[in-house]
């Protein structure tokens, strides 16, 4: 029997099976090839107007409350590194996204699956440190599950997290909302995650040891729509992927241009050192602990003082504008005053020969 | 930071840019070597705030580019066996194949990993010595005192599990293939400031002299591009030729003494094809007859290679200089970072990659 016309094109996988026979790392490598998989693979799939959002929460109204919903996989190696582990970033992640929406989170789950052989030590330091974060949060891990494969078939431990968060009256937070005149800002320096993961990971050795930025933003974001409300246009937090491809992601969503000052864009001297030696752009790599903000221009000098004066944003700054040009494009003005395109991340970065 | 906060200070890149404008009375074109020379010029945008007349077209110098589509089929042969360790430079992970690429032997379970050097190979190959560890020697001449450590070093550890698959080239021997084509338009050099700062400019006197062509030695920050540039302009307009040494912090007429040394001792130099381009005598380096042991090539048998070049991909006529990477019909269309129909699609050191990582898209 042969299947109906309709529903034998709808089997067929929307990306071309002769250019991707396989899934490669860089499909979650949070680059346009996973944007592609997202886009053409799952929303036409699951096809719903809410995950057609494309935020880093769903937004659900119940009864007149308005949810957030928020879900995270965990897979860093190695599991313990300078400045956190995989316990207190599955926390830090899925408290990040929901607060992404400007929501504060109510609760969350804990999805663990272990590779035999992990020793148990390993396992309670892991468990401890989401307790930790979770309760420096004051969010309650409040459901969970265990799953042990083989060994060799995991990487010691793969965490998931999902988190439901409730967002305030008044906040209408999505990435959507950019509006040219809008200005950006970024609540400290870039980078950090991706380069203390990368050094730990390839062995290189730094005079000063570089930590990952993981940090909860809940409260850094309700300080920011406490003073400024809805001038809170949009919010991102640039993990995978990096600066460049989460406001790229704003710029294709909201059909507007985005216009970054290099000299603006904080970043420490160590990490700008590393990423020069391995030859990444630090746009690309990613954060743990950072929020973009694009906010009414009337709201940015507010939106400042406030990050400033939060622990997680003494370095914050302003480091662009959203602008009418080049719809859907993101221009970056260079330091030495030549202008040039910040796309995507395509495929990985590698590092260069020489 | 330091040593490079100052060569990128937006003052004094406006006073070179100015003197620039300021020499160039007629039109020029010049090339730079090195792929890392293009992706600051492009990165930093120094072409868009050049005189009009002058053309800048972009060189060979990208060590991915220019390994032999064959040879990429083999490692990809060698690196799909079992017994193997393969391991490589990262950018060379995604280089097409005519079939395949590296980091899709790796998705389908083969074992290839991403080094910062070969003699992290070389370690690899003593703590497994039930594997055979191969290393994807490829690179111009600042790769090579690297690899023929690696070499060395296993020979002296009398290392029987380690081999590398060679595929190194030169620059004099391009530039004077490009200089000599009926169809050239250079007419002046910015050399690679890291390949000089390893040989020295010596070997780049008798080709200025031959070709009277002004040739310097230049460095891979804004600043040093600029003054490169400044350089190369002011002699052509002056009418002279020779060596100007732009990247006097890093390059001495001589080089690096016993790096040269060092190479000398491990390679001899080869005919060598270059993809794109082709066979150019005398451009390359291969293992010396002592050394045969670790020619990977060798060592592991591959046959039945049929290689398999994209038809619409002008490679070739971009890393001479003579199109530039928007002028391709695939670009940015069927050719991009992430599926490459050729190699300067792919290393951040490839022209197609800059323009198009940066939207130099002619739309």
């Amino acid at each position: 029997m042969t299947a109906p016309r309709d529903l034998l094109t709808s089997l067929q996988c929307p990306i071309p099976i002769r250019d991707y026979p396989t899934v490669l790392l860089a499909h979650g490598g949070g680059g346009s090839l996973t944007q592609m998989l997202i886009e053409r693979m799952f929303v036409q799939a699951f096809d719903n107007p809410t995950l057609e959002m494309l935020h880093d929460a769903a937004v659900m109204d119940v009864n007149g409350a308005r949810l957030a919903f928020s879900t995270d996989s965990f897979v860093i190696s190695p599991l313990f590194f300078p400045g956190g582990d995989i316990g207190s970033l599955a926390v830090h992640g899925t408290v990040n996204d929901l607060a992404m929406a400007g929501a504060r989170p109510l609760g969350l789950s804990s999805a663990l699956i272990l590779e035999e052989g992990l020793p148990m030590e390993d396992l309670w330091r892991i468990v401890q440190s989401m307790q930790a974060a979770a309760a420096e949060v004051g969010v309650p891990i409040i459901t969970g599950d265990t799953k042990v494969v083989d060994k060799g078939k995991g990487d010691g431990a793969f965490i998931n997290t999902t988190g439901i968060g409730l967002i305030p009256d008044g906040i209408r937070i999505s990435p959507t909302r950019a509006q040219p005149g809008d200005v950006a800002l970024i609540n400290g320096p870039i980078a950090d995650h991706g380069i203390a993961i990368m050094s730990v990971r390839e062995g290189l050795e730094f005079e000063t040891t570089i930590e990952s930025d993981s940090a909860p933003l809940h409260d850094l974001v309700a300080a920011l729509l406490g003073a400024v409300g809805d001038g809170v246009h949009v919010l991102r937090d640039p993990t995978r992927g990096g600066v460049a491809s989460a406001l790229n992601e704003i710029a294709q969503k909201a059909r507007v241009g985005i216009r970054l000052d290099e000299k603006a864009i904080p970043i420490r001297e160590q990490v700008r050192a590393a990423c020069e030696i391995l030859g990444f752009d630090p746009l690309y790599v990613a954060n743990e602990g950072k929020c973009i903000a694009i906010v009414a221009a009337s709201a940015a000098e507010t939106a400042l003082e406030v990050m400033r004066g939060h622990p997680l944003g003494r370095d914050a700054a302003i480091i662009g504008r959203v602008v009418e040009e080049h719809p859907g494009r993101v221009f970056l003005r260079s330091r030495i005053g030549g202008l040039r395109v910040v796309d995507m991340l395509s495929g990985e970065q590698l590092p260069r020969i020489c | 930071m330091k040593f490079v906060d100052e060569y990128r200070n937006e003052t004094e890149a406006q006073k070179f840019v100015q003197a620039i404008h300021q020499v160039t009375t007629q039109p020029w074109t010049l090339m730079e070597i090195c792929g890392g020379q293009t992706h600051t010029i492009i990165k930093f945008g120094i072409d868009r705030l050049l005189p009009e007349e002058i053309t800048l077209v972009h060189g060979p110098g990208c060590p991915v580019c220019v390994t032999p589509l064959e040879l990429i089929d083999k490692a990809i042969a060698i690196a799909r066996r079992p017994e193997v360790i393969f391991t490589t430079f990262g950018d060379m992970m995604r280089v097409p194949g005519s079939e395949a690429d590296l980091l899709s032997v790796k998705a389908q379970g083969g074992d290839v990993r991403m080094l910062y050097s070969p003699l992290d190979a070389v370690k690899l190959a003593q703590q497994n010595p039930d594997r055979q560890v191969v290393f994807f020697a490829v690179g111009f001449e600042t790769t090579a005192p690297a690899n023929a450590m690696a070499v060395w070093q296993a020979k002296q550890l009398g290392l029987d599990n380690f081999s590398i698959l060679c595929s190194h080239v030169l620059v004099p021997p391009a530039m004077e293939a490009i200089l000599s084509s009926p169809h050239n338009l250079v007419q002046g050099f910015l050399a690679a400031g890291h390949v000089c700062a390893v040989m020295g400019y010596w070997e780049y006197e008798p080709i200025a002299e031959k070709y009277r062509t002004p040739i310097a030695p230049t460095g891979f920050e804004p600043l040093d591009l600029l003054q490169g540039i400044y350089i190369v302009v002011k002699m052509l307009e002056e009418g002279r030729w020779g060596v100007e040494n732009q990247y006097v912090r890093a390059v001495t007429r001589e080089g690096n003494v016993s790096a040269q040394k060092l190479v000398k001792q491990v390679f001899q130099v080869c005919d060598r094809p270059w993809r794109g381009i082709g066979v150019i005598p005398k451009s390359g380096l291969c293992l010396k007859p002592e050394f045969a042991d670790f020619d990977a090539a060798e060592r592991f048998e591959v046959t039945g290679i049929v290689t398999q070049e994209s038809s619409v991909c002008i490679a070739g006529e971009i890393m001479q200089g003579l199109k530039k990477p928007h002028q391709c019909p695939a670009f940015g269309a069927e050719c991009t970072p992430e599926h490459p129909l050729g190699a300067p699609m792919v290393s951040t050191e490839g022209a197609c990659a800059a323009y198009y990582q940066y939207g130099r898209v002619v739309t």
